[in-house]
């Protein structure tokens, strides 16, 4: 009895997290102004941090929360508001005849992706339960530690990547790259006289 | 317990939410976060398959996942500044400069 109780228990925790999952997952695709999009996507990554917690991956929700919610999703953010985006109108579709391929093709998805799940069945849990950080990082640290150390280098280049592309060249730079524009565009005597110029100055 | 084949519905369904995003969407940020959507419907499978074969290989992916969500994410939304910056807009159909 005692075993029924706590099957209906986390069941129920299931079907929370999972419908709350996917109300704010519509929200994100549906919604007009991207702010209301990233607090949706939050939110699914906050339930998704719990259904890891009910599947007993403690280190993995705990990263959820810290990384995605907190890291990333503070960067779509800060994105969001430093380019202060306008809402931008809904076009109507230059091809609306796919309107009416979606709904065949939506219910072709449902019924093969039903047809898969029938053949997984319920297999049993398994009795050892991995999640812990112990279990965590002695997998990282020694079968792993190749694939650990590449993202480590992945991660590193990004952030150089982000830098040299997200910066605001300085007004020297784009001085240079002007005069070398109007230094190709101009005919070749122009440009000699320029150098003179400079070179007794 | 929950049933292996849950979780693994719930993972389909978020992630062809994310699919239909990246369709319907023309805003540039949004198509990433559906694509954060997709990456985050994929952790979850990987950890009910870890879960349920007691192996804890499926959270080391599962970390590896994150921290390429993480480089993707910021090197992306350094490309949309600076596309933002030359064309003064966010939405995707109007970058085509490419296109013939």
């Amino acid at each position: 009895m005692e075993q029924f109780a706590q099957i209906q228990v986390s069941h129920l925790f299931f079907l929370a997290f999972a419908s709350l999952a996917v109300v704010a997952a519509f929200n994100v695709i549906l919604q007009r102004n991207p702010i209301y999009s990233a607090i949706g996507l939050i939110v699914v990554m906050c339930c998704l941090a719990g259904l890891f917690l009910t599947l007993a991956a403690e280190f993995i929700a705990a990263i959820q929360i810290i990384v995605y919610a907190g890291a990333i999703m503070v960067l779509f953010v800060f994105v969001i508001m430093l380019l202060n985006v306008r809402e931008e109108d809904a076009k109507t579709d230059r091809q609306k005849y796919l309107k009416f391929l979606a709904v065949p093709l939506f219910l072709a998805l449902i019924a093969e992706v039903m047809a898969v799940l029938k053949t997984v069945g319920n297999p049993a849990a398994s009795e050892t339960v991995p999640g812990t950080v112990e279990s965590v990082a002695e997998g990282m640290f020694t079968n792993y530690v190749l694939p650990f150390e590449a993202t480590s280098v992945l991660i590193l280049m990004a952030i150089v990547g982000s830098m040299m592309l997200a910066r605001r060249e300085s007004k020297e730079e784009t001085n240079e790259i002007e005069a070398a524009l109007t230094a190709a565009n101009q005919p070749t005597e122009i440009v000699e006289e320029s150098s003179e110029e400079e070179v007794h100055a | 317990m929950v049933p292996l084949s849950w979780y693994l519905a719930l993972s389909a369904v978020l992630f062809t939410i994310g699919v239909a995003g990246v369709l319907i969407q023309r805003n540039a940020i949004v198509l990433f976060m559906c694509i954060e959507l997709m990456l985050n419907s994929v952790n979850l499978t990987l950890v009910a398959f870890s879960r349920f074969l007691g192996d804890v290989t499926g959270q080391l992916f599962v970390f590896i996942v994150m921290v390429v969500a993480a480089a993707e994410a910021a090197v992306g939304l350094a490309i949309i500044i600076a596309l933002f910056r030359t064309r003064e807009t966010l939405n995707v159909d109007e970058a085509d400069l490419l296109k013939l």
